[in-house]
């Protein structure tokens, strides 16, 4: 067991190398010279040249990839193009912003899921289920930023009782502050909530299937019971899978979310920086997200092979 | 056991008795939609429908400019004559014109960027699945690397690449899913692989085409068509949010996506149902996409739980 782990995280480092290799190549295949959009038409070839030299932009490509990797693992991000600012100084409050964001929506939509996934799955067939069903169906099929504007439509528009747009700052009062974060954290929790019910549902019905849950039904269990006692306890290593599955999948909820409410946060920060080709900024940005994304994935997988008896105690 | 052998040819029954350990074929199952799968099939049927006709339907052309006021509530009179049905959007057009024209672009870039990643994934698949060893291997690593990004972040750092045009959309879409479809594609086909249908038409001597076009493929597709419509919906999704961030599809095209971004602010300008701007293009997203998943729910349920769990992952 302990060497199907290893094999998974090592097999993760290889996965980030990969992608900061993906990164690199993609934001260096932008269409214009930095040097060029950096010192304006008006600049000199020996500026241009003394630019490029000072940066490093006139080595081959592979000495930059290995330039930026070393400056991205001893934490140097770089300097923004716009403004000149360092990287590191941009990124920091923004990626607080949206940790704060993720980590709420968490805890909130963590037992939520469970535990409507559990109801669905203790009684299935019935209208709890028929209806938690076909409503996370309905949500799992629509764009996230859909359940936004119908949000906004009648919370912010018709009902007037939150903004439609999410600023936050320090020196807001607590009210305020929650008041600006519902909106986003409640389309949040609606999209994630509705994949994990979904999931938790399956998983348990799964495990339902088995054959000693079979026998523990022949022998007159009551089916709560059966549910609460053997099947919960088998399903907490696919649960946990979930989460961390689903967790990876709020990287990607994050971006449409912050765009729609102008959240200050490190995916509005990305999405900025690529309508003003900031490359460096760009670059940093999506390492994050794609380094915690990664994470959260190794972790899914982790709990799958720890949750799996089979793979815990091998002959 | 068949009945008819033991009935009618009583008489010759020492001769057959060498057929009894052969089943009968199952009979063919033909797939009965509850009613909820039926509206999904014409409601798709319909979109598929307006994404061929809807430029000759459409009352107006999709960057016409028509009246002096943007946000007009549905039913609005045109100065020129003529109704906006759904009203008008910002720059003064014809929504309802917008919805059927964009229903070729969302529609038909999905449909056509669904098909090829699904001729990639599944050759790919198969032919992991079939040569095994170092072609399955790389095959499988690439594949991993894809797989480990967030699709939207790869999409836009693609986009962002490369510039957006419409071939590059559907390549990126193509690529970020051909390789969920190429999971799929092998774990089948190692599956069937190992049939004993597979191993005696080996034994037979027939070539690896022939096992692939007769026997693996065959066996693999109504799985595989199942899982098309669930793919259809990831890209749809992913297309519209694209375009919804302004880096999908390009104006003057119409497209749901941009149609809901571009219309957004009618929530806060608009009067009286004009705010409803951007509902419509969601509406049609959201309709198109709750119809597919109903149709695969009623095909995963009648093939079994074993397929929708594949497919949750």
């Amino acid at each position: 067991m302990q060497r199907m782990v290893i094999q998974r995280i090592l097999i993760g480092f290889v996965t980030l190398w990969v992608v900061s290799v993906l990164v690199f190549l993609m934001t260096n295949a932008l269409p214009g010279d930095v040097a060029q959009i950096v010192l304006g038409q008006s600049a000199t070839p020996e500026s241009l040249a003394a630019y490029r030299a000072e940066r490093g932009l006139d080595q081959p490509l592979i000495f930059q990839y290995f330039g930026w990797l070393g400056n991205m693992l001893t934490g140097d991000l770089g300097t923004s193009k716009a403004g000149g600012a360092t990287i590191s100084s941009l990124i920091g409050e923004r990626l607080y912003n949206t940790m704060v964001m993720a980590g709420i929506v968490a805890l909130i939509s963590v037992p939520l899921s469970v535990g409507l996934g559990l109801m669905a799955a203790m009684y299935p067939g019935t209208w709890i289920d028929k209806s938690l069903t076909f409503g996370t169906l309905a949500l799992i099929s629509v764009p996230e930023f859909f359940i936004a504007t119908f949000m906004v439509l009648i919370f912010a528009v018709q009902l007037g009782w939150l903004p439609s747009i999410a600023r936050v700052s320090a020196e807001q009062s607590y009210y305020d502050w929650w008041r600006s974060m519902a909106m986003p954290l409640l389309v949040l929790v609606i999209v994630v909530a509705a994949q994990m019910i979904r999931m938790t549902r399956a998983g348990i019905l799964n495990v339902m299937n088995s054959p000693y849950i079979e026998m523990a039904i022949l022998k007159g269990v009551r089916r709560k019971r059966i549910i609460l006692r053997h099947a919960f306890f088998n399903t907490i290593g696919p649960i946990v899978n979930v989460i961390a599955l689903n967790l990876a999948y709020l990287v990607s909820g994050v971006v449409i979310v912050e765009t729609i409410f102008a959240y200050p946060g490190l995916a509005k920060l990305m999405i900025d920086g690529v309508q003003t080709r900031d490359l460096p900024l760009v670059q940093a940005c999506a390492m994050i997200f794609c380094a915690t994304y990664v994470v959260l994935i190794i972790l899914a997988d982790v709990a799958a092979i720890l949750a799996n008896p089979r793979l815990r105690n091998p002959k | 056991m068949s009945d008819v052998t033991q009935g009618a040819e009583a008489e010759t029954d020492q001769d057959m008795s060498i057929y009894d350990e052969l089943h009968d074929a199952p009979p063919k199952k033909r797939l009965k939609l509850s009613w909820t799968g039926k509206i999904g099939v014409v409601i798709v049927v319909f979109w598929i429908v307006i994404a061929v006709i809807g430029p000759w339907i459409a009352p107006y052309d999709q960057a016409a400019i028509l009246d002096m006021d943007s946000y007009l509530p549905p039913g609005a009179e045109i100065d020129g004559g003529g109704t906006h049905w759904l009203g008008s959007d910002k720059n003064e057009r014809d929504i309802l014109s917008r919805v059927l024209w964009g229903a070729r672009m969302t529609v038909g870039i999905s449909v056509i960027a669904t098909l090829l990643a699904y001729l990639m994934g599944v050759t790919a698949g198969i032919a992991a699945a079939v040569k095994r060893g170092w072609t399955d291997m790389i095959l499988s690593r690439i594949n991993d690397a894809i797989l480990s990004l967030p699709t939207i972040m790869l999409g836009l750092l693609i986009v962002v690449a490369l510039g957006s045009s419409i071939p590059i959309l559907i390549g990126t879409a193509a690529i970020i899913y051909a390789s969920s479809v190429y999971r799929i594609a092998r774990a089948y086909g190692q599956e069937i692989m190992v049939m004993d249908y597979v191993e005696s038409a080996q034994a037979r001597g027939e070539t690896i085409w022939w096992i692939i076009f007769r026997e693996v493929l065959p066996n693999a597709a109504m799985p595989l068509a199942t899982d098309f419509g669930l793919r259809l919906v990831f890209v749809v999704l992913f297309i519209s949010s694209l375009s919804f961030l302004g880096l999908g599809i390009q104006p003057p095209n119409a497209d749901w996506g941009s149609m809901v971004r571009g219309n957004l602010e009618a929530m806060q300008f608009a009067e009286g149902w004009g705010i409803l701007a951007p509902i419509w293009p969601a509406l049609a997203i959201a309709s198109f996409t709750i119809a597919i998943n109903l149709i695969v729910d009623d095909v995963s349920a009648e093939s079994g739980g074993d397929l929708a769990k594949k497919m949750i992952s």
